[in-house]
Formats: structure tokens, sequence, C-alpha cells
């Protein structure tokens, strides 16, 4: 389990002091892959980097158990001498968005350099590591140098690496960001996979929300350096409680809102089962009031479909209440009002 | 002019010169060949810790004991070549028993070289990209294994071209050194040109030298440029070569010296 406490982190630049995070706390249980999310600037990578300590939090803990032998209880990795700092991180493997693959080695020795560094002797190492490439799905590359392979592949080895210590948590620091979607898609899907064979706990640092709706259990939506909302991605990204939520989840709403600036806008979401075509349709059948629809879409959370549609409602507030009460006696159904003021 | 070619004609026939000059090559090769050696492990050891004791380096060493060591590094390249040679022949005198020929050259041409080439091995260490750095740490690597199997494989080949630009320095110092009782190639140049006016045997002097810097040279960039694995087509070959060559070009006789 990995647990930040009141998290803060400062830094100092010549214009005086920015703080980048501000009192984070958050839980990841272990077998999770956890996602984090924000705009750029939010504070992400900061607090990613916090994790394995490769930034110094100004203030708070980090609470991981299970990194230092003889240690029963989860230990604060600030409180660390350099040498349990060192053990801890081979437990805390990283991949990052330029895969830093050593360039003068090839991908072999990139994937035995972890083990190298932990002193496991040379035969054995080189075993795991073909063991490995095998396991990214790149076995004839063993020989090959980082620079002759594409950005996906790069990532497959900067993972292979990163699993070559036998982490407990694997650190994703934007680590498709640099690649196109298909490739994305493949490197998630490996992600997800290593998550679920092997049992490590992954956390995910992203911009885009659709890599979280692809293989995040859960998420945590990061704003201005603080923790704006966490629970299942299903949460969430269904219902999010704050306008930062909203309009990471559902970007269309505040641009829909600002386009519509007069009608009242609500956002239907589905929480899977049910179709939502025949609702805009019986609404005007059952209760006479025509709803205009501003945008749709589904998402695919967790292999369950959801679907939103955006709706704007006739000004006319007795209408309006009658069809929020109309749609509000369905099933499976879910609204949020004024959309409007999230703009 | 005409002097010229009867200087030349009785330097070629001249077996006693050619003696001279094939002991010259030697004494300019060796001397050369040691100074670069030492210059460059002394001058590795402090790049390595201007570059790892800086303050956001992989072991930051106390402000001070950088000060000091910038300090010295640039007060040592701020001497002039020939005067710090005069200033170090005492140390010669004091190790080797001498402070005329060959060897007697070389701890002087250890000390001036040593703070040159050390900042062109923090040149060349400044160039491994920081997130492979980052990720070493968070590999769990310790700053002695990161400045040992990170820092300085990844940065060979750079180095490759940076030691090959000492070697051709020095052997050009070297060559200055015949001035005040050093051997070698720039012995029997300055002797035969300067001293007695056969601008020919200087002239065949020069052109041996030249040939060595071109050989090393052309050995140095070839080095460099194999080791580097981040090239993997002949284009990026033919491109990174010309880049160090021009780098060890550019520093070939750099201003300040060394």
């Amino acid at each position: 389990m990995i647990e930040l406490k009141n998290l803060s982190k400062t830094f100092q630049t010549a214009d005086g002091d920015f703080q980048a995070l501000e009192n984070i706390s958050l839980t990841v249980r272990d077998g999770d892959i956890f996602g984090i999310v924000g705009m750029s600037g939010a504070g992400k990578s900061t607090l990613v980097r916090c994790i394995n300590l490769l930034e110094r939090p100004t203030s708070g803990q980090v609470l991981i158990d299970g990194l230092v032998e003889g240690e029963a209880g989860p230990m604060d990795l600030c409180r660390m001498t350099p040498a349990q700092l060192r053990q801890a991180r081979r437990s805390i493997s990283m991949i990052f968005q330029q895969f830093n693959l050593l360039m003068q080695r090839t991908c072999l020795k990139n994937i035995c350099f972890p083990m190298e560094i932990a002193g496991v002797p040379a035969d054995q190492a080189r075993k795991r590591a073909l063991e490995l490439l095998e396991l990214v799905g790149l076995p004839d590359k063993a020989s090959a140098y980082p620079a002759q392979l594409s950005g996906g592949q790069k990532q497959r080895i900067a993972i292979a690496r990163a699993l070559a210590s036998d982490p407990k948590v694997l650190l994703c620091d934007e680590a498709t960001s640099a690649l196109d979607p298909t490739t994305t898609r493949s490197i998630l899907r490996l992600i997800q996979d290593i998550n679920r064979r092997l049992g490590i706990t992954v956390v995910v640092i992203t911009h885009e929300m659709a890599v979280v709706e692809e293989i995040c259990s859960h998420v945590a939506i990061l704003d201005h350096g603080r923790l704006m909302e966490s629970g299942t991605v299903q949460e969430v990204f269904s219902n999010p409680k704050t306008e930062e939520g909203r309009k990471l989840v559902n970007p269309d709403g505040a641009r829909v809102a600002r386009m519509f600036p007069s009608s009242r806008i609500i956002r239907v979401v589905f929480n899977g089962g049910s179709a939502y075509e025949p609702l805009v349709a019986s609404l005007a059948i059952d209760c006479g009031v025509k709803a205009n629809i501003l945008g749709a879409d589904t998402k695919n959370i967790d292999g369950k479909a959801f679907g939103y549609i955006l709706l704007g409602l006739p000004e006319d507030p007795e209408q309006a209440a009658r069809a929020m009460s109309y749609i509000r006696s369905q099933k499976d159904v879910m609204v949020e009002e004024g959309m409007d003021e999230h703009g | 002019m005409d002097k010229f070619w009867t200087d030349l004609g009785e330097a070629l026939s001249n077996e006693a010169l050619w003696a001279e000059f094939r002991s010259g090559i030697w004494d300019t090769l060796y001397s050369t060949v040691l100074a670069t050696l030492f210059a460059c492990i002394l001058g590795l050891v402090l790049g390595v810790l201007l570059v790892a004791g800086e303050e956001d380096g992989v072991r930051p060493l106390p402000g001070p004991v950088m000060s000091v060591l910038n300090f010295v590094i640039n007060i040592l390249r701020s001497v002039p070549f020939l005067i710090l040679m005069l200033m170090v022949l005492p140390l010669s005198k004091l190790l080797l028993g001498t402070r005329i020929g060959t060897i007697a050259s070389i701890p002087p041409l250890i000390i001036a070289a040593a703070p040159f080439v050390a900042r062109l091995v923090e040149t060349s260490l400044r160039e491994v990209d920081k997130g492979i750095i980052e990720a070493a740490q968070s590999m769990g690597c310790s700053p002695f294994q990161i400045i040992w199997k990170v820092i300085l494989p990844e940065s060979l080949p750079s180095l490759t071209g940076s030691f090959t630009t000492a070697f051709i320095t020095i052997l050009g110092y070297g060559a200055m050194a015949g001035a005040i009782g050093g051997g070698g190639l720039g012995k029997i140049a300055i002797n035969y040109g300067y001293n007695k006016y056969n601008y020919a045997v200087m002239l065949i002097a020069v052109i041996f030298i030249v040939i060595l810097v071109q050989i090393f040279q052309a050995l140095g960039t070839s080095l460099a440029t194999r080791s580097d694995h981040r090239i993997t087509n002949k284009a990026g070959r033919r491109k990174l070569r010309r880049n160090v060559s021009r780098q060890i070009n550019r520093d070939k006789r750099s201003p300040g010296g060394m």
C-alpha cells in the first residue's frame, strides 16, 4: 500500500516560492492501477516523483510497506537513510515519457542494468532479461541498441527494465504521451497485463483521460497542486463532484455551455444497461417537452459502457422542471444540473 | 630560395639527419602519449568532480571545495603555456632529476594540460541526458554507480573526442617545449629553422608533426564515431564524424591555451 500523508512541495524560484503540491493525502491499495490526472502544470509529475523521492517533499509522509528488509510496517521514505532509500527504490520502478534508456547499451544490457546495480550474478541477470524481453514481446531485440527501436519498442524495453528488479510498484510518468494512439493502446495493454499477472501496483500519471478510462481502477484529480477528488474511475467519471473534475471528464460540457449561454443545460448520464435514444423521444411524447441534444458520448469504464448526453432544456421554468422530474424518474439514469455554471 | 633547395637536397641525403628525425618522432610520440595519458586521468577525475560535485550533481560537494577547484583550474588555464612550463620545470628537476630533455617536458605538459582536459571532460559529461541519470537514481543507483556505470559509459564517444583534442593539443605544446630544452620534432624544427635558418629541415619537421596530428585525429574521430551507438545509419555516422572532427579542430589551438 502506498499512503501519501499531507504531502506538500514548495519550489524556490527566482520569483519567490512556488507551491507545486498542497497538502495531498491519498492511498493506493496493493494491486490497483491508480491514475493521477490533471492539466499540465497541475503538479502530477511532481507528485509521482515524490513517491520515489526523486523529488523530496517539503513536508508530509510517503508511506510504503514491505520495501526494506526487516521492516514489517510501512516506512516513511522521507526518513530513510540514503542506503535504505536506494534499497527501497529497487522495489519502486519508474518508466518515463522519454524512455530514458541507456543509449550506449544494448536492450539486453539495459534490462540487466537494475540487476547489475543490485548485485545479481551476470548469468542469472541475463537469463531473467531474456525472459523479460519475451514478456514485453521483443525477444529478437536483445542485441539491438535503443536508437534502432521505435518509440513503442523503446517503452517496452523500459518496461522490461522496470520489471527486472521485481518491483512492488510501477510508476508511469506520462509513459504514453510521446506515443501515437495505436502504440499507446498496446503499451497500456501491456501495463494492464503486468498488473494482472504480476500483481504489481501501478501509478499512472497522465493528462489524457482516455488512458485512465482504458486501464485505471482508481483515479485522483489534481488541479494547481491540490487534490480535487479521488475514488474509483467509475465514481469519478460518471459523476465528478468538483468543477475541475467535470472539466477534465467532460470537456465538452464547458464548451457547449459557452456555445449556448442562454439555454439551461443538463448532463444526463446512463449508468450502463439502458439505451439512451428513446429518452429524448419519450420526453417529447410523454411530457411534451422539446429538449435539444447538444452533445453525446460514451465512455468505456472498466469494461462497462457509460453514456451521457448534454441536453438543452426549454427556458420556461415550468417545462424544465417537468423534464427534470421525468428524467430523474428513469432507471439507471443520473442527472446533473447547471452545466452552464462550470464554463 | 636557392639556399632552400640546396638545404633540402642536403637534408634528404643526410643519414645523420634522418636518424635525428627518427629519434625526434619517437621522442614526440612517447612524451605526448605519456603526458596525454596522465593529463587525461587527472582531467577525468577533475571533470567528474566538477560535474558530480555541483549543487544539483549526483554527489554534491561542499560549495567552498567546488569554488577552490574551479579557481585553481581557471588560474592554471590562464597562465600562458610557455611561462607555466618554466614555472613547473623545478618540479621536473625534483621528480626526474633534470630540467632538460624530452622527459623533463612531461610533468609541465601534464600540469598544463590537466585543467584543460578537465574542462573538456566536463563538457562531455554534461551532454549526458539528465533523464537517464534520473532513471538510474530511480533504480536505486549509488552516486558512484551513476558516475561509473551511467555517466562515463554514456559519454564515452564524446570523451574519446575530448581525449583526441587533448592529445593533439599536447603534441603541439610539446613542440613548443622544444624552445626551452624539450626534445622531439619541435626541437628539431626550432633548432634548424630558428637557430640555423635551415628552413628545409624545419619544413620536414613540420610535415612530420602535421602527419602525426592527422593520423591521431583520424584515429580519434573514427573511434569516437564507431563507439557511438546513438547512430544507426551511414548518413548519421558521416554527420557525427564531421561534428567530432569539427570539435577537435575547434579546440586544437584553443584561445588562452591549456
